[in-house]
């Protein structure tokens, strides 16, 4: 052996043995604006909270990266002729973190506790439906009506354990005014592909993967640690120093600077959130406006004329930087295919000057605005475009922005729908189109049913509610999708809204690891590759 | 003195209830707590029940005997975000803030003093201006920013320094402490500097004053003419004489470095009562907002009602004059 060899089989050795080492353990470490305030599945109805509960709990059904139902807990699932009856068939071989089996007392169990006081997801299970067990595999869901997109929000209604939550006296869901503490609050116990190694609310999460999870595993880390940083400087320095690897959101204004950082990017798409100003068309006279007598956003013509008013494009170029997709509907088109069909009507003072004239206020008039101004992306600097370029066509707009804890107490229900003119935000939940019909575009003259509960300016047009009605018990999915076109139609024709825009979902990542991001805003780590 | 300290603790009590009454009023203003704990598609009826058992739609009057009478037992209800008693997550912020304020102000005090000598003793030296210019900065600057221009320095520029939160923790029974841990120590310097920068700024100046002041006086020229060490005079005597004044303002502003740490908290995603507080402020989370408001303003009153009788034992001239009033 020649000295050189020697070196080179030495070499080999080392690299040898350094291949035979177990690799690096894989960290990711993730900061988000908000807390993971409990870990109970059913208390928090919010994004963040949500696709945090995800890693450690599973649901019947699951979304894949693209948004479509997949099966999750339930391997598949058969609807009766009549629709009345759902058979859902659950997966076999699934354990709980604790090592329980899964299964249809499991079921049963969720389903109840999810409808109990205190729960904030009592909409998952349809009310007066019924569950029974069939067999420890099969569960019969018997309905009052049909309900074809019943599974529509099942993937994030997290099945938990029974004689977990049993043991650990947490049977009721933890409602906002427990005295106690709840276990469950602070523990968790799922299915899902990460559980919990170590929660301190507020502060640092650590999850760890579940290693007898049933589905293909597709990331590559050993463990997850979450921060939340509420401070936006500090949650970009934090990753521009590389000390996370994962952040959301970025501020618009900071998009630039981690985009020309040398240690990550910003991964940006649009979100399904669509952002929408609404009017008061229900008082005889408006609560904020010099109009007395009568209520000026009764008159179609005004409604148009504000939509008309409005240069989308210099809000999306000036105020939100290119991240947000203008809308012309209240539905974000990842969610409704026909969309395509639909146009924003072309920005036009001069049309807008003409229609107020016609309508009789030639000299515009004056109108408070209500708005948030920590909700949405730059909220408060959208309701400043409006005010400017509704003063082009003669309105004066007062502007009223407020931190979203007032904001929500004076518009809402419970504020008596305090408002004249707003700015609101809205994903259908189901992401479905009958959400947007009934929640925001449906009559709330009815006080027994909750339609239009969140129509806060009660635009009210019969046809186009007992089209909804139709919509949510249609099974077939091509005359469903041109029924849901006809009531959209009927919706933009009367100048219910104007829609703004879907803002642009940002997270910025580290170079180093590679994500899938949903159009729902969720940042679900289960699919992250990380390279060390 | 007896009576003295009973009558100081009476006017604590006072202090105590306006605070309540006050904080109670405002958190009718803060929004409404119902609408931060169910999301926006929540229906109406749902939200009725969430108000009721959460009793705010009782009368006022009602609520705020309800508010006053569990607060007079120290208990401050379950947070309406975390589902968790008020008093446990208090308890385990607590030590966050605690030690953040103890560094903070050691930090102040050490370099307070010293760059305060410097400058009283030699006041038209380069460095002296130097100082000088540090404590304009130190009190000019808005907290926030120097906590951002140092994150920005150290931490995303240099990258010597964590950016945020407290770094590993050790557990000494209740008491979770940083002080312990290199990368603990590491993550206590800066939020430090930025809290304790003001108390600095306002120390240096005192004992600048102070140094000038007595270094004028007679018996400093006695010491003088009597041939101590120039070494003797300045810290023996002029330094033990300028140090009475700068305890009563340590003591006096550690409660307001207590209280204003939610600024640099907040900035720093420091895990103490600060943070936790600025958080139930957006969502209204009432309990918490009751009981940190009622616990700041119980380390005011003690650390007040602490100098007071502080001052009596030091200084007997109080007590004479307590003793028979003028």
């Amino acid at each position: 052996m020649t000295k050189r060899s020697k070196f080179l089989a030495a070499t080999v050795a080392v690299l040898m043995t350094g291949a035979a080492l177990p690799a690096m353990a894989v960290t990711l470490r993730y900061a988000n604006q908000g807390d993971l305030k409990s870990l109970d599945p059913y208390t928090l109805n919010e994004t963040t909270t949500i696709a945090h509960h995800g890693h450690v709990y599973e649901g019947l059904t699951k979304r894949d990266k693209d948004l479509s139902i997949i099966p999750g807990l339930a391997e598949r699932w058969e609807i009766s002729e009549d629709g009345m009856t759902w058979r859902l068939f659950l997966r076999k071989n699934v354990k709980f973190h604790n090592g329980n089996p899964f299964n249809a007392d499991d079921v049963i169990f969720s389903a109840n506790r999810v409808r109990a006081q205190g729960s904030n997801f009592q909409t998952r299970v349809p009310s007066g439906s019924e569950w029974v067990k069939v067999d420890d595999h099969t569960v019969d869901v018997k309905l009052k009506s049909p309900n074809p997109i019943m599974n529509a929000q099942w993937d994030t209604w997290y099945i938990m354990d029974k004689e977990w939550s049993e043991a650990n006296n947490s049977v009721q869901p933890t409602p906002a005014a427990a005295t106690t503490p709840s276990y469950a609050s602070l523990n968790a116990n799922g299915t899902g592909p990460f559980k919990i190694e170590s929660h301190q609310p507020g502060v640092k999460t650590v999850f760890k993967p579940h290693k007898e999870w049933w589905g293909k595993v597709e990331h590559n880390l050993d463990e997850i640690v979450f921060t939340p940083i509420a401070s936006d400087a500090t949650r970009v320095a934090a990753l521009l120093s590389g000390e996370v690897d994962v952040v959301e959101p970025v501020p618009l204004q900071d998009v630039q600077r981690v985009n020309s950082s040398a240690n990550a990017k910003v991964q940006a798409g649009p979100e399904l959130r669509t952002i929408f100003l609404g009017f008061d068309q229900t008082r005889d006279e408006l609560l904020f406006s010099n109009v007395k007598g009568k209520n000026p956003f009764k008159d179609k013509r005004v409604r148009e004329a504000f939509y008309k008013a409005i240069d989308i494009e210099t809000i999306k170029s000036r105020v939100m930087r290119g991240m947000a997709t203008p809308s012309a509907l209240m539905i974000a088109p990842q969610i409704f295919a026909l969309s395509k069909d639909f146009e924003r009507p072309k920005y036009d003072v001069e049309a807008a000057k003409k229609l107020l004239a016609d309508a009789g206020y030639p000299n515009g008039f004056e109108v408070g605005m209500d708005c948030p101004n920590d909700r949405y992306v730059n909220d408060e600097a959208i309701c400043q475009a409006v005010v400017g370029m509704l003063a082009r066509a003669g309105v004066k707009v007062n502007l009223m922005a407020q931190p979203k804890a007032q904001y929500f107490g004076k518009v809402l229900k419970s504020g008596n729908y305090n408002t004249s003119f707003y700015l609101l935000g809205w994903t259908p939940g189901t992401f479905d189109s009958h959400n947007v019909l009934f929640d925001i575009q449906g009559c709330r003259n009815d006080p027994n049913s909750s339609r239009g509960e969140s129509n806060l300016g009660n635009y009210c047009n019969k046809q186009h509610d007992e089209l909804t009605d139709k919509i949510l018990v249609e099974s077939n999915k091509e005359k469903r999708d041109q029924m849901i076109k006809e009531a959209y139609k009927i919706s933009t024709e009367d100048y219910a809204y104007i829609p703004l825009h879907q803002q642009a979902l940002a997270w910025g990542v580290s170079n180093k690891v590679n994500l899938v991001q949903r159009a729902d805003n969720q940042v679900l780590l289960y699919w992250a590759q990380k390279k060390e | 003195m007896f009576a003295f300290v009973i009558r100081r603790a009476l006017q604590a009590i006072g202090v105590l209830l306006a605070v309540g009454i006050i904080s109670f009023a405002m958190f009718r203003f803060a929004g409404d707590p119902v609408n931060q704990i169910v999301s926006l598609d929540t229906p109406a009826a749902e939200r009725e029940q969430v108000r009721r058992s959460l009793g705010l739609d009782d009368p006022v009057p009602v609520q705020f005997a309800r508010y006053l009478s569990s607060a007079v037992r120290g208990e401050f209800g379950v947070s309406y975000q975390f589902r968790q008693p008020v008093s446990d997550l208090l308890a385990e912020r607590m030590p966050a803030t605690l030690e953040l304020a103890f560094c903070a102000t050691l930090f102040a005090i050490g370099f307070g003093v010293l760059m305060g000598v410097y400058s009283g003793l030699k006041r038209d030296s380069f460095l002296a201006k130097v100082f000088q210019t540090i404590s304009l900065i130190g009190i000019s600057l808005p907290t926030f920013l120097i906590g951002i221009l140092l994150i920005y320095l150290f931490s995303v520029i240099l990258g010597w320094l964590p950016s945020f939160g407290r770094g590993d923790t050790v557990r000494l029974g209740w008491w979770s402490t940083g002080l312990l841990t290199t990368s603990g120590l590491k993550a206590l310097i800066m939020p430090s500097i930025t809290l304790g920068l003001f108390q600095m700024t306002l120390i240096m100046r005192i004992v600048r004053a102070e140094m000038l002041e007595v270094l004028r006086t007679d018996y400093i020229k006695f010491a003088r003419a009597r041939g101590l060490t120039t070494r003797a005079i300045h810290f023996g005597h002029a330094l033990k004489n300028t140090l009475v004044p700068v305890i009563t303002i340590v003591g006096l502003q550690f409660g307001s470095v207590i209280a204003f740490a939610i600024i640099t908290e907040t900035v720093f995603q420091w895990p103490g009562m600060g943070l936790l507080f600025v958080q139930a402020v957006q969502n209204v989370d009432i309990p918490i907002m009751a009981a940190y408001l009622m616990l700041v303003a119980l380390i005011f009153v003690l650390i007040n009602l602490a100098v007071d009788i502080l001052y009596t034992i030091v200084d007997p001239r109080l007590r004479t004059s307590i003793r028979q009033p003028a």
